[in-house]
């Protein structure tokens, strides 16, 4: 019997009994769609990771405070951040004449805060930092100027607004020139008026949180007016400082310099402070979403071995098929059909069933992981990247089962003995 | 031409073994309408399947047009069932779900001829049955259905008809007017046709027949005046008797 001729009456076949047929078919669809997703959120998740670490900036170094020796008060206040960085430090090292290859240097300090614009309001970060920030970071304004030295130097009450915040806040409006006010500190008792002089680009999440979510204000302007934020000893105190690097070569050296004057200024023999570069925070923050990615693993792994039950399904609707149909087997046999026939005929309705069943699979698979693509998921943010080896792969496996699971029943077909096939009733 | 030299079968029931033919040497020569005629138990059956290929000798040989076929394992027997034999049983052995046209495709399918669908048509067409092809076996008489089953081993134009009781789940009238299409594929085609029956009034269109007795053939006699069913005249193979709806 010619191939297309067995395709074919396996169609009838099948089609003769078509709520068992889709019955059996559930099985895999169910399996394959689950496979593609997951490998698809998975395979999201890392791409996402890799993206927040390259949307840092480049060749930076990160300078935070050390071991904390705060109090509980103050780490209470301060988040559990030591005081032990000022920007005097941040200056010091943005010396040209000293660290040759250090582009730029931003301090920063960060906190929550409320911000409240005419009915709206939101809480957000609130960064304090000066003007080299864009420029090291790779983060630009959109709309309007970032803060100027002139307001560092005035302690202006002026802010940058991000993209997402100036969306919440002002919807389609031009934020530029109106007035923001945030609240700070218990029940948002002190609160200050800040005039509105840019809006960041959109830049979306990166290993450093949400850029979108975030409003900038000069450095002095945050240790002068937001008392709490003081270093116990008078100082301007500082939560990170970034310096930009001219090179990754130069990296080594430039760690061991900024180090040596840190100490040198604290005075202290044990290092009060950490430097990270940009691969130690891709180091930590992988080994971060390595677990969630252990996780999607698992999880598709599982439903792998929900393919394998979907197949003893076909495998168990096939021994049943086979032993409704003896005497059709006896009566194809009686004119003329050989072994191979029979087995080739039953094989063939076990793959199709597979097969249409796997590529149901992948369009609904598919559609699953288009969908949750950027969306929400419990309070995570998916991404979800359907690759075509997942989907080869899916279909190939699929595919496979139709053929495991289905020789056995067709081998049992096709050893039927005629005369007792055609005498069954 | 069919030469079956000193067969035996024996069936093993459980440990037992159970003798079902005690050499049985028989020829049937090309054109020949042989009636086998037995007691239940008196092993015809078993005879019919070794005819047809179904079922393989315990002993002795079987030549089938010149062949030895009693040598040939079981995907060669497949083939020789499929290109030199047409089975027509007691219960029609149609497949219930396809229409009566894809019923006479179905030995074309495994033989991979071309213009199958032509073939079938026409064969239908010769039994009568031209405005039945698209109707399945529930939706045919039984008589209507056994028409099928013998345009079914018509269509391959094999060397040998083997009908296994084909009478015995219709009534008398349709029982002769199938009776009578055998007699026509045997006189107007020179088909050999190979009858297994227990009614004599059956066995008596054949023009020779053969008794078996416990695996034995204890009686082979011809029959100089085959029967002539009363109803004559019919314009073709299809017959215009009074099929009953089974």
């Amino acid at each position: 019997m010619s191939i297309i001729d067995t395709i074919r009456s396996a169609f009838a076949a099948l089609s003769a009994n078509k709520l068992r047929s889709s019955l059996t078919m559930l099985g895999i669809i169910i399996g394959v769609s689950a496979v593609i997703t997951l490998m698809a959120v998975g395979q999201g998740s890392q791409k996402g990771v890799t993206e927040s670490i390259r949307g840092l900036g480049s060749n930076l170094l990160f300078i935070r405070p050390g071991q904390s020796q705060a109090s509980n008060v103050q780490a209470a206040v301060y988040g559990g951040q030591a005081l032990t960085l000022v920007d005097e430090d941040a200056y010091a090292v943005n010396d040209p004449e000293k660290f040759p290859y250090v582009e730029g240097v931003a301090p920063q300090i960060d906190f929550e805060g409320a911000l409240i614009a005419g009915a709206e309001n939101t809480r957000t970060t609130i960064i304090g930092t000066t003007p080299d920030y864009p420029y090291v970071r790779d983060f630009y304004v959109a709309n309007g100027q970032f803060i100027s030295d002139n307001d560092v130097t005035r302690k202006g009450l002026v802010a940058v607004l991000g993209h997402r915040v100036a969306e919440t806040l002002f919807g389609d409006k031009n934020p530029l020139g109106k007035s923001v006010r945030l609240a700070v500190g218990p029940g948002g008792m002190i609160t200050f008026n800040f005039r509105i002089i840019g809006v960041m680009e959109p830049k979306g999440a990166t290993a450093t949180g949400d850029e979108d979510d975030l409003m900038f204000i000069p450095l002095p302007t945050m240790q002068a007016r937001i008392p709490f934020l003081r270093h116990p000893q008078g100082l301007s105190n500082v939560f990170q400082i970034t310096v930009k690097v001219r090179d990754r070569d130069d990296f080594d050296q430039a760690e061991k310099e900024i180090a040596a004057l840190l100490r040198e200024r604290h005075n202290v023999d044990e290092d009060d402070f950490v430097i990270l570069s940009q691969s130690d925070v891709a180091t930590l923050k992988a080994a971060e979403t390595e677990i969630s990615q252990t996780l999607w693993a698992a999880m598709a792994a599982i439903a792998g071995i929900s393919l394998v039950v979907g197949g003893i399904g076909i495998m168990n609707i096939m021994l049943v098929s086979v032993t409704e149909r003896i005497r059709e087997i006896g009566i194809r046999k009686a004119v003329g059909a050989t072994r191979a026939d029979i087995l080739t005929q039953f094989l063939i309705e076990a793959l199709m069933v597979t097969m249409a069943g796997g590529l149901i699979g992948v369009v609904l698979g598919v559609a699953l992981s288009t969908f949750a693509d950027g969306r929400t998921i419990l309070e995570q943010s998916v991404r979800a990247e359907v690759s075509a080896l997942a989907v080869i792969l899916a279909f190939s496996v699929s595919a496979a089962i139709g053929l495991f699971f289905g020789i056995y029943p067709a081998f049992n077909a096709s050893r039927l003995n005629p005369i007792e096939a055609l005498r069954h009733e | 031409m069919v030469k079956l030299t000193d067969i035996i079968k024996v069936y093993l029931a459980g440990d037992v073994p159970v003798p079902a033919l005690r050499g049985i040497n028989l020829q049937i020569e090309e054109g020949e309408f042989l009636a086998i005629m037995g007691h239940s138990g008196s092993g015809k059956s078993t005879l019919l399947n070794i005819l047809g290929c179904l079922d393989k000798p315990s002993g002795g040989t079987y030549d089938l047009d010149g062949l030895t076929v009693s040598d040939l394992d079981e995907e060669q027997l497949a083939v020789i069932r499929n290109q030199k034999i047409g089975f027509v049983f007691q219960s029609f052995n149609l497949l219930r779900r396809l229409p009566a046209v894809e019923q006479v495709e179905l030995p074309l399918l495994y033989r991979k001829v071309p213009n199958r669908r032509r073939l079938a048509v026409q064969a239908l067409t010769e039994l009568g049955l031209a405005d039945r092809l698209a109707h399945r076996p529930p939706q045919l008489s039984g008589g209507e259905q056994q028409r099928v089953a013998i345009a079914r081993c018509l269509v391959t134009s094999p060397s040998l008809i083997l009908a296994d009781e084909p009478t015995g789940a219709l009534d008398t009238a349709t029982g002769h007017d199938i009776m009578r299409i055998f007699q026509r594929l045997n006189e107007e085609r020179a088909i050999t046709v190979v009858l297994v029956t227990h009614e004599r009034e059956i066995a008596d269109y054949a023009h020779r027949v053969v008794r078996l007795q416990d695996g034995r053939i204890v009686g082979d006699e011809r029959n100089s005046s085959p029967n002539r069913p009363p109803v004559a005249g019919g314009p073709s193979l299809g017959g215009d008797g009074e099929d009953s709806r089974a």
